[in-house]
């Protein structure tokens, strides 16, 4: 060990506040990006899933488009 | 040879391989990155002119290795792109992209409060940071023109052209703290010297280093996967695999 206690391990000789920091927003970002690349393979693969049983269901119902541009009427009175 | 380039292109082949390789690339690259920043938090000894502040260097020297090697690698998978058309090139460059830009950021952000406690300054504009400086901005673009372009080939095509044009930058990086005369210290490892360190303070920078790259090569499968998942989703296998459920 580098450091008589624990409280000088965090002090770092006033340099902890540097240290930590830096140390802190390394771990967060790494596992935070390990964490969301997994998230997002699940999220694509369920995507995926949904897209299958969709088209599994019939033709007919994937063949309807979602939104249609017929004219709609408002009456102005 | 051209048998192996050819399976080497194929999606369903990769994701296979990457899926045996990751759990090994995650747990050894985990265990050497904790050891490293361990060993260099508390067991390395202190610095007679830094003190402890230097001990930042055990994250600050992997992010910036990696950013640049990360770049690297994209160029060199921007020129399979080109030439050869290879599709998996392509998805490696859109997966990595991001992991890159974080990284860069880390180095720069780490650098900044090493720089704090060191030069009296978290920031100056000299070569070494100003191009790190642009290296962020090469990834954040590259993210950014690969969403702009809805067409594949065309976005393709455009993010090599752009990520070889970014990688004039890559030797600015590396020779800026020989070129100019800047703040910046040269560097800590060269493949042709011994380190100055001793070995207490280099081994633990090593072991970080090597674990990074391994959690680098994890992301990158996973990335890779997930992304050859949403292009290959006509082909059957990719049916059959999220059918499966095993995700």
């Amino acid at each position: 060990m580098a450091f008589e206690s624990f409280s000088a391990f965090i002090a770092m000789e006033g340099h902890g506040p540097y240290v930590w920091t830096c140390y802190g927003v390394f771990l967060v970002s790494v596992i935070g990006l390990m964490v969301w690349s997994r998230q997002r393979r699940r999220v694509m693969m369920e995507a995926c899933r949904r897209n299958y049983e969709r088209q599994g269901q019939g033709p007919q119902r994937a063949a309807r488009p979602t939104a249609t541009f017929a004219r709609v009427e408002v009456s102005q009175d | 040879m051209w048998q192996f380039f050819h399976k080497l292109g194929s999606p369903k082949w990769f994701y296979g391989i990457a899926a045996r390789l990751m759990p090994w690339l995650l747990v050894s690259g985990a265990l050497l990155l904790l050891a490293g920043i361990i060993w260099g938090l508390a067991f390395a000894p202190k610095d007679y002119l830094q003190g402890n502040s230097y001990r930042i260097i055990y994250i600050h020297v992997p992010t910036s290795l990696l950013a640049q090697s990360i770049y690297i690698m994209m160029a060199v998978a921007a020129v399979v792109t080109l030439v050869w058309r290879m599709k998996l090139a392509d998805v490696f460059v859109k997966a990595v992209a991001p992991v890159g830009l974080v990284l860069t950021f880390l180095a720069l952000f780490t650098g900044a409060v090493w720089g704090k406690p060191t030069w009296g300054t978290w920031w100056v504009w000299d070569a070494r940071l100003t191009s790190m400086l642009i290296l962020l901005f090469l990834y954040g673009g590259v993210i950014a023109l690969d969403r702009a372009i809805s067409d594949e080939k065309s976005a393709a095509r455009a993010v090599a052209v752009l990520v070889l044009v970014g990688v004039v930058n890559i030797p600015v990086i590396k020779y800026s703290v020989e070129w100019w005369n800047t703040l910046h210290q040269p560097a800590t490892f060269k493949l042709t010297e011994k380190p100055s360190m001793p070995a207490e303070m280099w081994v633990p920078l090593l072991l970080s280093v090597l674990g990074l790259y391994l959690i680098f090569g994890w992301l990158a499968c996973l990335r890779m996967q997930t992304e050859i998942i949403v292009r290959e989703q006509r082909t059957r296998w990719v049916k059959d695999l999220v059918m499966a459920g095993r995700f």
